[in-house]
């Protein structure tokens, strides 16, 4: 790593830092740093239009249409969110075409959560009580990240994603409290992805090859077990005020430390699912190169057309 | 319920109601269509565009089918009417059944429906029956919006690359054999235009008529020859093959879980 004191870019940048105020697309930033973030925000992104598919698989078998049209909007939410996303990794200079590019070729990574498949109507409950849930606590904290424009995208996003939790736990109470068989589709759905879940946050930090610089650069504030931790507490109580069983034999109450503790997570198998090996990794590169490839005829109509008609799309 | 939405049609208005079906279920059909590119647009931009629409559609569907629960007697709710009735029961129009095709069937499908849907509820404003006068009031601005982004679009592959301007040009000719169905006069619609319920047919096709030449010329897109066989069957119930896949999908969740509220 470059010293801070033989650099004076990194040098006045970290003092910028140390006095709490924001980078901006205009400051010079040390190359790293730049780097880290657009790795960051496009992943982020790619995880928003990635996240998408697991979802709209049950917008055309949504029980009523009331949940067609609140999946619809949500599934509408995450499109809006890679948007938003993209435009904040464009102001560090990579445009939206190179960043889907790096998707499609699977250079880039998307959250591991999407390569898990959605068999019942009740994972679009959990994905919205869980999934989101989790996310909220991760981008609540990128809120507070020292790069203004993600900042800017995450506070908005977080209010989105609030009230997406809100409803799936509200699809999961309807279950819950619903018929035998609507409450075993539920307690069968958290079965299944509440340990990919506990995953959602990343390894604990001696494994994790990013972590120090971003801490030191303030796009991370807290560290993965921290941030777990947070997830585990609230979403346990939410489980039992629902009555459905988190599906975990070593989970207890510590009153010295008055947190939940956890069993073991299987990283084996996170690292298995990043490394291409998840039940639905190949079904959703696939399903975004189909979109982008039967889309390439549409999109070079769009431009063709805005070329031939300057005065119009000025 | 808006208020006054029962008091021509109660008890059963099965005429009424049959027209209240052929609207409510040819929102619903199109909204689920549309519903299916979720996720699969050509362009982000338009993955929101296309869900717009999609909403759009199901929520226009979602008071027209409340409003048909009461015009048949049933006291059915929407989502007893769209999940618990068999193809054969459903009464949209052929056209928005197909299954999607390409991007410029999709966009040439609604190019098409909102140029009927538009001037439609434009004269659905006035009907007798308050709650669908009500109703078309609401969906108005919103079907204008449909026209316009397909007209845009419609314009844009028209014009854009030679790939483009065939596969509109290939939609539409495609589509149209669909569309003599959506100005059609059926048994029971005299009655209902002479209560003032619906507007006549042809007072529709007139504004459709121009829309579709305006278009169609900034398009440079050929009209399909006149005179061409028309299909005819949704608005009684017969249909083409796809609606029952359709069907099967949509209704797979509801009816598996018998006395579930979601």
């Amino acid at each position: 790593m470059t010293d801070p004191a033989a650099d004076p870019v990194l040098q006045a940048f970290e003092a910028r830092l140390a006095k709490g105020e924001k980078a901006e697309p205009k400051d010079r930033l040390p190359e790293r740093y730049r780097r880290q973030l657009v790795r960051m925000m496009s992943q982020h992104a790619h995880s928003e239009i990635v996240g998408m598919l697991p979802e709209a698989n049950w917008i055309t078998r949504a029980p009523s249409l009331r949940r067609k049209i609140g999946l619809l909007a949500k599934v509408q939410d995450e499109a809006g969110h890679g948007l938003y996303l993209y435009s904040a990794a464009e102001t560090l200079g990579v445009p939206r075409d190179e960043l889907i590019d790096q998707l499609l070729t699977g250079k880039a990574k998307y959250s591991n959560i999407f390569n898990y498949p959605t068999l019942t109507w009740a994972d679009i409950g959990m994905i919205g009580w869980l999934v989101d849930g989790a996310a909220i606590i991760n981008q609540s904290m990128l809120a507070k990240c020292s790069y203004g424009p993600y900042v800017r995208a995450m506070i908005r996003i977080c209010k989105e994603e609030s009230f997406h939790m809100r409803q799936g736990y509200e699809m999961v109470t309807a279950l819950a409290r619903g018929t035998p068989a609507q409450q075993a589709m539920a307690q069968e759905a958290l079965n299944r992805w509440w340990p990919p879940t506990l995953m959602m946050f990343g390894p604990p930090e001696e494994q994790s090859t990013n972590s120090e610089e971003l801490v030191r650069w303030k796009v991370k504030l807290k560290s993965n077990d921290e941030l777990r931790q947070t997830f585990v507490d609230q979403t346990v109580v939410q489980a039992q005020v629902l009555g459905l069983r988190i599906p975990d034999p070593d989970l207890r109450y510590d009153e010295d430390t008055k947190h939940w503790t956890i069993g073991p997570i299987d990283w084996q198998e996170f690292f298995a699912v990043i490394g291409g090996n998840g039940p639905c990794n190949r079904d959703r590169l696939r399903a975004r190169r189909e979109a982008h490839e039967d889309g390439a005829w549409v999109r070079a109509a769009a431009a063709a057309h805005a070329a031939k008609n300057p005065q119009v799309n000025a | 319920m808006p208020d006054g939405a029962s008091q021509l049609t109660t008890p059963a208005d099965f005429a009424f109601a049959g027209y209240l079906a052929r609207l409510a279920d040819s929102h619903l059909v199109l909204g689920h269509r549309l519903s299916e590119w979720c996720g699969h647009g050509p362009v982000l931009e338009e993955d929101l565009a296309l869900t717009n629409l999609a909403l759009d559609c199901l929520g226009h569907a979602t008071v027209l089918l409340r409003l048909l629960g009461q015009a048949d007697g049933t006291g059915r709710d929407e989502d007893q009417l769209a999940y618990f009735r068999e193809a054969v029961e459903f009464r949209n129009v052929l056209l928005v059944e197909q299954p999607n095709g390409d991007f410029a069937r999709t966009i040439a499908r609604v190019f098409l429906f909102a140029a009927y849907a538009l001037p439609l509820y434009e004269q659905l404003q006035r009907s007798t029956d308050a709650a669908l006068a009500a109703a078309a009031t609401k969906f108005h601005p919103e079907l204008r919006y449909h026209l316009r982004h397909a007209a845009r679009w419609m314009l844009i592959l028209g014009d854009g690359t030679d790939e483009s301007h065939r596969r509109l040009q290939e939609a539409i000719d495609a589509w149209w054999p669909y569309t003599g169905e959506l100005f059609a006069l059926w048994p029971d619609d005299p009655a209902l235009i002479e209560r003032g319920l619906i507007p006549h047919p042809d007072r529709v096709r007139a504004a459709w008529e121009a829309t579709i030449t305006e278009v169609l010329g900034q398009a440079r897109l050929a009209r399909p020859v006149a005179g061409m066989h028309m299909l005819l069957g949704g608005p009684i119930g017969r249909h083409t093959e796809t609606l029952g896949y359709l069907l099967a999908e949509m209704q797979i969740v509801a009816r598996s879980f018998p006395g579930a509220s979601w």
